[in-house]
């Protein structure tokens, strides 16, 4: 494996976590996202994601050097996946290790949210009545607002 | 000649993954027109521009055998 990758296999997170541990590192947070079978009320059949791999792993191992500066001390492994997945596997994992649990989680945290703004890798979702090239979901609220 | 890719929604509404375009010496916001010109249909709302796999800026010049890539708005993770 590589500590910042595009892989079209079945993600471990172990050997992520495993990277990163280190004898000095006294918390590792380990975050994996997954294929979400229901959004705003719309059932996902599974989800096709694509990725600019060059330019992602480019990417990937630049939010790892951001982090190692912001959280002096961390170590990072970051991957996603791209191709068919299906309800409920991992889309991406991210292994963050650090002496104390805050910049772990911190730190994780950040990575997730630079990977959704420049990180080239894009979804599709397909539904049971057609499929969409889903942009920018950062501002979008996760569920419909109520009915009047 | 540069080396120009598309992606996601782009490549399915180019028909295409990439092309060779005669745009050396051009900027990146002369790329997007050109773009625009040949494909009116695409979506370009909310896509940057990488040259040599890193985000360029509009007024950037391309080179002899660069390549570019039009990167729709990502949605990763």
């Amino acid at each position: 494996m590589k500590p910042y990758e595009i892989v079209t296999e079945p993600i471990d997170p172990q050997r992520y976590a495993d990277y990163v541990l280190r004898p000095e590192a006294g918390a590792v947070t380990l975050f994996t996202g997954h294929v979400r079978e229901w959004t705003r009320g719309i059932r996902t059949l599974f989800l096709a994601y694509e990725a600019y791999v060059p330019m992602a792993e480019k990417m990937l191992a630049r939010i790892g050097g951001e982090i190692e500066e912001k959280w002096p001390g961390t170590k990072t492994a970051i991957a996603h996946r791209i191709g068919e997945l299906q309800i409920g596997e991992i889309a991406v994992v991210i292994a963050v290790s650090s002496p104390h649990r805050r910049d772990a989680y911190e730190a994780n945290e950040y990575a997730i949210e630079r990977i959704k703004e420049s990180v080239p890798v894009w979804k599709k979702e397909i539904w049971e009545d057609g499929t969409e090239w889903i942009g920018d979901q950062r501002k979008k609220p996760e569920t419909e607002p109520a009915p009047e | 000649m540069i080396t120009l890719y598309y992606f996601a929604g782009l490549r399915e509404a180019a028909g295409k993954a990439q092309e060779d375009a005669d745009l050396a010496g051009r900027t990146v916001a002369e790329l997007t027109a050109w773009v625009s010109g040949k494909y009116p249909h695409l979506p370009l709302d909310g896509v940057r521009v990488a040259v040599n796999e890193e985000y360029a800026l509009q007024e950037d010049v391309l080179q002899e055998g660069d390549t570019a890539a039009l990167i729709p708005p990502v949605s990763g993770g």
